[in-house]
């Protein structure tokens, strides 16, 4: 974490009607570092992540992408082709519901080659080994390679969504909620596969959830979120064994033990 | 022959026709990009060239020589129908000679006999839109020609590889134009599709029902997608045609009785027609 911050977000406010989505909110996300936002239902987390990856402008503020070339692009200012092709190549967006990120109508295997070939692949063969290896990457049978995603379990739709995600290799991913809506084993399998893949690819990770322990498992920072500002924010142990604020402690405290 | 009294020259009003004309001067100007036009209703049904017999009746000259053919032939119900509708609105010349035409309404087929300078096809088409099996938002799928956001395109073609072990499109075969824009040709078959490529007359393409009109300027690249190792091969029955021996024409296939007979015959009945006379000639010489 030496170089600059890979995306950085300054004094972001959006307001929906009366109720404040995000007030004043700052944060930047360095290269290979995982970052989580916590907090409760309606604490503006999505919102957030909606709006630090471009799809929801704010009322106020601006965000900040540096490319690999190191040039510093406003997220919001560089126009629809540009974010769109940020979106296939640098950046990755993992969806709460798998059927949110896969094209339900196209096999496991189109799906993963997307985009490839959205970037311009365009050899057959490669494009299918390519998504070959990355079924088995995200421990789904490559036999499977041309059924259709809804032939899939929930935990399987959601790791093709992974894969899929990360297929151009890109720098930043966003993560909103990847494991809600699956039983326990299957998530604690997905938490596993995405800290592995997070590891061996150096990827930074945005990642939205309410799970404290998915927050723990992955996260080395991480950012409390209630009524759409940060109340407390630093690294992850740190955090959930000390908190400072009271809305962080009411937070720990309610994890259920099992 | 004169028109018949009663009628605009070629049916349309003049204003119509200028607005029709304004949309096919952008459209030329914009090869492949589908231009919005305010279709009117026209004396057939939806489905039967409304939006071919538009662009017609906004082109046509009292000098111009008509030629309509539907799927190749010059003698079926479509074709004979608006071919008298225009000698009958617009008093106008008709062939059923390729080279002797200098407007050609097609629907479903270009002609064997190569076009050349000068001469304009009219392809009727009913849905102009390339990508609409595949995202049902119109506004998305504008979009995504305005970005030139086509992977999608690309995931229909790997999927029919995937399942069928090649691309099994024969028809309707979607092609870039002029490295820009992602085109439909119309049902024409995939057969027809390199005619398009760099073809010295003008193509022009109206949708009623859909209300867009596009057009290939002459000379325009016209691409066929496919992929690096598996490339598009435009396909044809194996089989010469029964009438004129035709190896290089796209082939019909006809039932001939209730015990399993066939036969394979050329779709343009003009090419096939020129080709039994001249072998006719040859013989008597």
């Amino acid at each position: 974490m030496t170089e600059a911050p890979l995306l950085e977000a300054s004094g972001l406010s959006l307001r929906f009607g009366a109720v404040p989505a995000l007030d004043d909110v700052s944060l930047a996300i360095w290269p290979g570092e995982v970052v989580a936002i916590v907090g409760e239902s309606g604490s503006g987390k999505t919102t957030l992540l909606r709006v630090l990856s471009g799809l929801l402008r704010p009322d106020a503020g601006q965000v900040t992408y540096r490319d690999p070339e190191g040039a510093a692009l406003p997220v919001h200012d560089m126009g629809e082709a540009a974010l769109r092709r940020l979106m296939r190549t640098d950046w990755g967006f993992v969806h709460q519901n798998p059927r949110d990120g896969l094209r339900m109508g196209v096999s496991a295997g189109g799906n993963v080659g997307e985009r490839l070939m959205a970037v311009g692949a365009r050899h057959y063969g490669s494009i299918r080994a390519e998504a070959l290896a990355w079924l088995e990457r995200v421990e789904i049978d490559p036999a499977r390679i041309d059924d259709l995603p809804r032939t899939f379990s929930g935990g399987m739709q959601q790791r093709l969504q992974i894969a899929r995600t990360l297929v151009t290799r890109p720098r930043l991913v966003f993560m909103d909620e990847p494991t809600g809506g699956l039983d326990v084993s299957v998530q604690a399998r997905l938490l596993d596969l995405i800290r592995a893949l997070v590891a061996d690819l150096g990827l930074a990770v945005l990642l939205v959830t309410h799970d404290i322990a998915a927050a723990r498992l992955l996260a080395h920072r991480l950012l409390v979120m209630r009524h759409g500002q940060v109340v407390e924010q630093g690294l992850t142990d740190r955090v959930l064994d000390d908190p400072q604020h009271e809305y962080t402690q009411l937070l720990v405290a309610s994890v259920l033990a099992a | 022959m004169t028109a018949a009294a009663g009628y605009n020259f070629a049916y349309l009003d003049e204003n119509t026709k200028r607005m029709i004309r304004r949309a096919l001067l952008k459209a030329v100007a914009i090869p492949g990009h589908q231009v919005p036009f305010g279709s009117r209703e026209m004396p057939l049904p939806y489905g039967w060239g409304t939006g071919g017999i538009q662009v017609t009746a906004s082109i046509i000259g009292p000098d111009d020589t008509l030629k309509v053919i539907d799927q190749g032939a010059d003698d079926t119900t479509n074709a004979v129908s608006i071919r008298r509708f225009f000698a009958r609105v617009a008093g106008v010349a008709t062939t059923e000679r390729t080279s002797e035409a200098s407007i050609i309404q097609t629907r479903h087929r270009i002609p064997e006999t190569p076009l050349r300078e000068g001469q304009i096809l009219v392809y009727q088409v009913p849905m102009p839109e390339p990508l609409f099996r595949l995202e049902p938002r119109v506004a998305e799928t504008k979009r995504m020609h305005a970005l030139a956001d086509y992977g999608l395109m690309h995931v229909k073609l790997y999927e029919d590889i995937a399942r069928h072990g090649h691309i099994a499109i024969s028809y309707n075969y979607p092609v870039m134009v002029n490295g820009r824009y992602l085109m439909a040709p119309s049902p024409i078959p995939a057969f027809d599709n390199p005619k398009m490529d760099r073809m010295p007359a003008l193509q022009l393409f109206g949708a009623g029902r859909e209300k867009r009109i596009y057009a290939v300027p002459p000379y325009t690249p016209v691409r066929s997608l496919d992929f690096e190792d598996h490339p598009f091969v435009p396909i044809r029955a194996d089989a010469a045609c029964a009438l004129c021996g035709s190896r290089e024409s796209y082939l019909d296939e006809v039932v001939t009785d209730d015990r399993g007979g066939r036969i394979f015959v050329c779709s343009d009945t003009d090419y096939c027609r020129e080709r039994q006379a001249a072998q006719r000639r040859d013989a008597a010489e």
